[in-house]
């Protein structure tokens, strides 16, 4: 049998579809059914077109398929608002939900800090923050687990080719929930998130900043070589995840420099902020199917 | 050019863009002691908040002596005729600033994006709106875009709610024609009843003269600061700016003598550095830079011994827009290391 689970895609947009080439390379998780609403979509004669099934009946369309074909994992890139229905009609089949949207019902996700932890405990839905979340909070943990961090604060800037229509109508979304993870996740005491949106041509590659204020003088040392630990993380599901500046350390301030160019699978290399957030979503089911695998988990019985 | 009896509403930028100038520690006392000193004058609309809009406390920008809501607070109870704006970046702040904002006695909203995003401003202005606010758009960094463009940007803002949309020269980039231009295209092809309005920087010494280009082709409302008090080589100044209309029989209802005095006794004791064109702030309106990085990039020549005016030069060519702050260190390490400053 094998130690693969089946996934099923709700959202065949540029997210979706990426998220799709993505799984075909993967070790852990089969691509089996993507999920739209409009039978006429581009994606999803893509998806039919690369050879897996297709419903435009919505989640309702996936449902009667789940058990017999042994869905165990579902991403929702739809929207907040239908993903609460979406989550709960899945999990109530024993699918495990990856929130690709800001709907952030379950616990905030960012694999290299606390994805092991999820997957041990089964949460049934986690959430992936924002693009600007999963490109920055892997670095303010890397600061918070050497000492306390005060304040973090981070700047997200994405081109305005790779700022989609959603983040546009409701970018508050974006700096409430990307600020809140800042502090559950990263671990400040306080955050806060800025997102700029720079239409230069041709398209800039996503640029973060992070910056911390340490309670105590920082530990530059210690600081430096958790925050090089910390890229390598993330460079192991995001390979265009680079340092460009720092720590650069300013009193109590500790200030990283990042870009993160994307792979380019369906979306375009600039387009890191999009890339980052399939990737991990993706790492995310990994590690689900590794932990069921070892034993440590046992995924909801099917009869 | 004949601006007889042309209205002019004015409105003061020194405690928001003057906010930039002095790293945004203006006490609370010097707040209220220039903006009831304004309103004596008859200024009719006077901005007060963080430099980079409400939130904008942050590393990035800047922390400020006090917040958004102790400024807010005690300088609106002291205003006989002035109301006050508060300036909205979304991106940095969000609508619960903006309902803080109306809370306090904020009458206008202005609601800032880059000029060709406008549709990240749609929450925010059509929560102004739905409050009755006088709601403005401001469209930054106009020089960065085509007058078509800049025109389709304002229909966006004007579908959300806006009763007035701005066309904003953030660098200090714009020459009277093409400030001609734009204006005159968003009066010819914007609703009759929206109105339009100008944000000048002095950067190319143009503030005046673009300023009055923009009454001709059509702009109400002008944005100026007293004593010129704002990023860069500062905003329209004021007092010079009222001398000039009163001359040309505008009608702009402020008090030549008190506008006078207020620059010369209450702004310009305080500044921290003269507000004028040194060779960085004349590189910004040059470049086309935002001109809040004027105080950046010089602390970052001071730190990394890189010119202000190279780094300037750089962001320019990349494209920089407003609010990539952070951008200014991350270039100023990159250019000390290529140098082996580093």
């Amino acid at each position: 049998m094998s130690k693969k689970l089946k996934a099923a895609i709700i959202g065949p947009g540029n997210i979706g579809t990426d998220l799709l080439i993505k799984m075909f390379r993967s070790e852990w998780i089969e691509p089996v059914w993507m999920v739209g609403i409009d039978p006429t979509s581009d994606g999803l004669k893509r998806a039919e077109e690369m050879g897996i099934k297709t419903t435009s009946e919505g989640v309702d369309g996936l449902l009667p398929h789940v058990i017999e074909d042994d869905i165990r994992v579902a991403f929702d890139a739809t929207s907040a608002y239908v993903h609460a229905e979406n989550s709960r009609k899945l999990n109530e089949l024993g699918v495990i939900m990856v929130d690709l949207t800001p709907a952030a019902i379950g616990p905030y996700c960012v694999p290299p800090v606390n994805l092991k932890q999820h997957a041990k405990e089964l949460e049934m839905n986690v959430n992936m923050v924002t693009c600007g979340g999963q490109a920055t909070i892997p670095m303010v943990a890397a600061v918070s687990q050497v000492q306390d961090v005060e304040y973090g604060e981070i700047i997200a800037t994405v081109s305005s080719r790779s700022a989609g229509p959603g983040t546009r109508k409701n970018i508050d979304e974006f700096t409430r929930t990307t600020a809140g993870a800042v502090e559950k996740v990263g671990g400040a005491d306080k955050g806060k998130a800025i997102i700029i949106i720079n239409p230069a041509e041709p398209p800039l590659i996503m640029r973060d900043t992070v910056h911390c204020l340490t309670k105590d003088t920082p530990d530059e040392a210690a600081i430096t070589e958790s925050v090089h630990n910390m890229i390598k993380e993330v460079q192991k599901y995001v390979p265009g995840y680079r340092l460009v500046n720092g720590p650069v350390f300013d009193g109590n301030r500790v200030s990283v420099f990042l870009e993160v160019e994307g792979l380019g699978d369906y979306l375009p290399k600039y387009a890191g902020n999009l890339d980052i957030m399939t990737a991990a979503g993706l790492r995310t089911a990994e590690m689900f199917a590794e932990e069921a695998a070892a034993g440590t988990i046992e995924l909801p019985a099917r009869g | 050019m004949n601006l007889k009896d042309k209205k002019v509403v004015l409105h003061d930028m020194s405690l928001r863009d003057g906010m930039h100038a002095k790293r945004h520690q203006i006490t609370v006392d010097q707040m209220v002691d220039i903006a009831t000193g304004l309103d004596e004058a008859g200024m009719p609309l006077i901005e007060v908040t963080h430099g980079d809009g409400l939130g904008g406390t942050s590393v990035n920008y800047g922390f400020p002596a006090h917040s958004d809501e102790e400024y807010l607070g005690a300088v609106i109870p002291k205003m006989k005729n002035a109301k006050v704006s508060a300036l909205l970046l979304p991106g940095i702040g969000t609508v619960d600033h903006l309902r803080m904002a109306k809370d306090l006695g904020v009458s206008t909203i202005r609601v800032a994006t880059h000029c060709t995003e406008a549709d990240v401003s749609e929450q925010h202005i059509g929560l102004a709106a739905k409050l009755e606010m006088d709601t403005v758009g401001f469209l930054m960094m106009a020089h960065m875009a085509t007058p078509e463009q800049i025109i389709e940007q304002a229909k966006l803002m004007e579908s959300y709610g806006a009763n007035c949309i701005y066309c904003t020269d953030s660098a200090g980039y714009m020459l009277p024609d093409e400030v001609t231009q734009k204006i005159g295209a968003l009066r010819a092809e914007l609703n009759p009843n929206t109105e339009i309005g100008f944000h000048g920087h002095h950067n190319m010494g143009m503030a005046i003269a673009n300023s009055l280009a923009a009454v001709e082709a059509g702009a109400v409302r002008i944005d100026g600061s007293v004593a010129g008090l704002g990023a860069g080589a500062g905003n329209t100044p004021l007092e010079v700016f009222v001398a000039v209309l009163d001359r040309m029989g505008a009608d702009h209802g402020i008090d030549l003598y008190k506008i006078m005095d207020v620059a010369e006794d209450r702004v310009v004791p305080m500044m921290d550095q003269p507000i004028r064109v040194d060779r960085d702030a004349l590189t910004l309106g040059y470049a086309g830079v935002y001109s809040s990085f004027l105080l950046f990039a010089k602390r970052a020549e001071a730190k990394y011994g890189i010119q202000a005016r190279d780094l300037l030069v750089e962001l320019g060519r990349r494209g920089t827009v407003g609010g990539q702050e952070d951008m200014i260190e991350d270039l100023a390490l990159t250019m000390a290391k290529e140098k082996g400053l580093i």
